[in-house]
This record gives C-alpha cells, structure tokens and sequence, in this order.
C-alpha cells in the first residue's frame, strides 16, 4: 500500500506531543503492510522536527511559515494524490479538523475522527476505535486502505525519536489563496495563570447559573486554588478564556484537580487527564470525567462548595 | 450576504444511550433528540451577524425525521428562512452521506456563507463543515469564532480561528466560504416554547427535494459499545457533607492544604 503521511504540527516550534504519538504509531504500522512512512510540515520551523521524526521521508511545504487552513489543505491534497497515500494521520486539533474532513472529502477518501487506538487488521488495511457521543460510546471502525485519520492526543504513549537522518524533500505549492491570514493573537492569560497553580477548582456546566461562581471563587481562597472551567462556562460569557481547561484551552498538570459539574467530553479530559488527583463531582454517575478521576461523587455541587469552604475555614 | 446555517438533532446525552440488536447503532426510536449544541452556536452567530449587518440568514435541515419543531424555533429566533431538505432520510444516516446531500443542494442554491456547528456528537466520519469544504472545493475553516461581515471592501468575510493553549488567529476569506463555528459572540438565544408554536402557526418551512443517500466513503462499524472502564474513580457514596469529609481526609493525606 502507499506509505502512511503523518502531517507534523508544532507547538513552540517544536514538534508537538499529539504528533510524536501518531509517528510513534505509524512507524509501528508501516513495517506490516510493508510500506513507509513520510512526515508532513509546514514552513521553515518544521525543518529539524522533520529531520528528527524518525519517518522514511518528510516534506516540507514552503512559503507555510503561518498557518493558512486553505494553503496547508491544498499541500496535503497534493502529497496525498501524489504519493497514493495508503493511511493519512492527523491530530484531532484545529489543524486536523481543518484538514482531515476537508481532504478526504476533496479526495474521496474515508474519514475517520476522534480516534484513539490503531492497529493493523486482519483482512483488511487497520481497525480504529474512536470516541463518539462525547466520550459515552466507543466505536469500532474498519479503517480502508486510503482513509484519513484524526486521532485525539493522548491515546498512546510516543516513543522518543533517535538521529536526525530523516531525508526532507521541500515541496512548493501555488501562494495564491482565497484565504489569508491577518494577524495572529497569543493567549490572554488575564490576571491569572492556571497552569501554575498546585490546586484548581474547575467548574462546568453544573455550576447552572454565573452567581454560584461565588461559591467556587470562596472555596478556592480556602483551599489556596484557583478556578478554572470547562469550555461551555467561557462560551456562556461567565468566566475568561484564560481560565478555560481543554482542547482549545489550557493544558494543566496540577497537583489537585478538583471538577465540579463537569461532565468530562474528550476536549476537556485532553487537558486535564495527567494531573496528579482528579477529584469529580457531578450528579450524572455516568459522566465520563469519573473514567480518568481518582475520586469521585454525585452530591449536589452547590451544597458541596460552601461546605468545603466552612469546614476549610474551621480547619484553618 | 446570504448566509445557510446547518441546523440537525443529535441524541440527548442526558438520557441513556441504547443500541440496537445489531450492536453498530444506536436504537435511534428509542432516543429523544435535541438540537445539536454546536449548530445552535453557528446559529447565533448568523443571527448576530444579520442584526450587524443585514445578512439574510437560512436555516437548513435535512428532513431526517422531527426536525420541523427545531427549523421553527430558528425562525422564531430571527432566521429569515427554513428549508427542509426532503427524500428518503432517517437518523441513522451518517455524516458522509448528509454531507453529500447538503453539498448537492448548496452547490447551485446561492449562499454566500454556510455556518454550521464545529462538530456534533456523532460526526465519526467528518465534521461537516470539512466536508462540505472539500466536496464543494470552496475554503473552509474549522474552531471558528468572531466572524464580521465586510472585513474589506471586497465583501471577504472576516473570522477568529482558535488552536490549543488558547492561541488564535484572525483570517479573512473570500466567499462563498464554510465556516465550522465553535461558539457565538453571546450565548445562544432562548425563544419560548409559546413563541415557537405561534411562528409555528403563521410560518412555513420551505421544502426542497434533494439528493437520495449514496454510498460514498462510508465507514463500516463493527461495533458500538460502552467504554470499558479504564480505571474509575473511587466513589464516596453519602450526601455533601459526607463528601466533604472524605475531600478534607485526602486533603491533609496529601498535605494539600493551603
């Protein structure tokens, strides 16, 4: 079969942690359906991670220094047709989502999303499973010869990459786009950062309403925390994007992970899973946050908080 | 500006998810629907843009079964418009195929802008807006924000893309475009269930015959099941205060008091 392309993207112009996972998996794959693996990047800062994936072959697309969805959508096209891609592999980030559906689509290839395991099949070219309806079901999916691949971050460990000795083919395609970019914004990490903190008190949907964030703002000033939340609390204008823990938000590794009222869809278990004690509270005793917490209970969260703070408080 | 905001149901996550006897699908008459969360973030979007700036705003649907119900209350919102998209649909079609419908229809139908939500719970083979994008060949952009109309003078459309770590990025596109929106400027708008029965009254929805279901790039599930517990937390039954107590013990456990 046509080699397994895995697009490369970088996080502070290194090689990402989500794209290390998905060459460790391709490097694995590609020797049973005896074929290789060519690794896929975007501007001149890709340069050395492509050098250093461990891939057959990489190329590199000039002139992509900035990420421009339509651009980058048209340079995989054409390393995927030219190259009779055999198994195209992205993280299930922005730039994946950008890319995957759109060019499977364009090119008529399968699609398959929220991915979190990959082997090879029997009788066919792989079998995935992935995540659907928010984490409550997992489905097994035939993956054809062909297909595009979003794969969520954090499904399987990476393998550390040794050399530097991956060949890197520069490919240019056409500038013009119907889309251009006009400026890039950095993270607003407001008047806090939670990243930092030891302890965080998150809050989700179950909060219900913008007044009960008194609650979580005292019991964190006893337990010395900072609030932070998950996504649907920023979209409902009641807390900063700062504060946002998740896919689109903040990676956070601290100490305690207190979760009240959040339920634990796969964006928001991307960003928090590694912390050291993940305690859960929601009133849903399936809730998927319960899968990756140590600790966990269904009591009302509104009861809980003020209570904390009181027994907090005598404590001293 | 015309702007077709995508508007489907997808299960309610509240209520258990039953499956079929087959295992590979969800026993979709068993299931209560709502509107997908995402969708009604483009839908506010839309909304908030024709407020702006006098965009003309569609809802479309695909007639997949109980949908009137969600194209009134978009219309009871303020969409100028509900096209159903009628032929021989039920909710188990996949995501390819409802792509393929839409792209049909949106191909020859005029819009400038197609808004639809990011994602939607069921989407294992695609987010739509990717789709549409590739199959129509116009640009598309996914985990989008902020979208202005008029960005210059030559009528581009103007939007925030958002990436991990909470870094973004402002783009302006020609049109026509298909965004996938992550959120609105502003929560999404409630209507009442009384206004949406009165538009419901005086309204039509606009019904278009389109495309039969293909076979196209579709997926093959082999199974669906529940996850197998990797690891689960350990759980302290009782009421708040029992809880409490139990958080206050691993607290001084683990020395995490302040």
């Amino acid at each position: 079969m046509g080699p397994i392309i895995v697009v490369v993207e970088l996080q502070n112009d290194a090689m990402s942690p989500a794209t290390g996972e998905l060459l460790t998996r391709a490097r694995q794959l590609a020797p049973a359906r005896s074929t290789r693996v060519v690794a896929l990047g975007f501007g001149e800062a890709a340069r050395a991670s492509l050098a250093a994936s461990g891939a057959d072959d990489a190329v590199l697309v000039l002139g992509a220094d900035a990420y421009v969805p339509t651009r980058a959508e048209a340079a995989l096209r054409q390393v995927m047709h030219d190259t009779s891609a055999g198994l195209v592999l992205l993280a299930n980030t922005t730039m994946g989502m950008d890319l995957g559906a759109a060019s499977a689509a364009a090119e008529g290839r399968p699609m398959v999303a929220y991915v979190t395991s990959l082997a090879a099949a029997e009788g066919g070219a792989f079998t995935a499973t992935s995540q659907v309806y928010a984490g409550k079901l997992v489905a097994e999916v035939a993956v054809p010869e062909g297909s595009v691949v979003t794969v969520l971050p954090g499904s399987w460990p990476a393998e550390e990459t040794v050399g530097s000795g991956t060949p890197v083919r520069d490919l240019a395609v056409p500038s013009e786009s119907a889309m251009e970019l006009v400026r890039t914004i950095e993270p607003d990490t407001g008047d806090v950062d939670i990243t930092r903190a030891d302890v965080l008190v998150s809050v989700g949907r179950g909060i219900q309403d913008p007044d009960n964030l008194e609650l979580a703002d005292e019991l964190a000033e006893a337990l010395g925390a900072v609030v932070s939340c998950s996504r649907p609390v920023v979209d409902a204008g009641w807390l900063p994007r700062a504060r946002q823990v998740g896919k689109s938000g903040q990676t956070v590794k601290p100490k305690l992970y207190l979760a009240l009222g959040i339920s634990g869809a796969p964006e928001h278990l991307q960003g928090m899973k590694d912390s050291e004690i993940i305690v859960a509270v929601n009133s849903d005793p399936a809730a998927p946050i319960f899968e990756v917490a140590h600790y966990g209970a269904t009591c009302d969260i509104l009861e809980l908080m003020p209570l904390l703070t009181e027994r907090l408080g005598e404590a001293g | 500006m015309r702007i077709a905001v995508l508007v489907k149901d997808v299960p309610d996550l509240v209520e258990e998810l039953e499956l079929d006897e087959s295992g590979r699908g969800l026993a979709v008459d068993d299931l209560s629907y709502v509107p997908s969360e995402w969708d009604d973030q483009a839908l506010e979007e839309a909304l908030l843009l024709k407020e702006a700036s006098g965009a003309h705003v569609s809802a479309v649907a695909l007639d997949t079964g109980d949908i009137d119900n969600m194209l009134y209350a978009a219309l009871a919102k303020g969409a100028d418009r509900a096209v159903k998209l009628v032929g021989d649909y039920d909710r188990t079609m996949p995501g390819r195929q409802r792509a393929r419908i839409l792209a049909d229809y949106l191909a020859g139908a005029g819009y400038d802008l197609i808004m639809t939500g990011v994602q939607a719970v069921d989407d294992l083979d695609g987010q739509i807006a990717g789709l549409l994008g590739g199959m129509l060949g116009w640009p598309h952009a996914s985990v989008v924000r902020d979208v202005a109309l008029g960005a210059d003078a030559s009528g581009a459309v103007g939007f925030v893309q958002e990436y991990a770590g909470g870094r973004m990025a402002e783009f302006r596109s020609a049109t026509p475009l298909v965004l996938g929106v992550q959120a609105a400027k502003k929560p999404p708008r409630y209507v009442p269930i009384a206004r949406i029965r009165q538009v419901s009254r005086s309204a039509t929805l606009e019904e278009v015959e389109a495309g039969a279901p293909t076979s196209e790039s579709l997926l093959a599930i082999e199974r669906l099941y529940r996850p197998e517990a990797q690891g689960h937390a350990t759980m302290w039954e009782g009421d708040a205060a029992e809880v409490a107590a139990a958080l206050m013990a691993l607290l001084d456990e683990q020395h995490l008091r302040s």
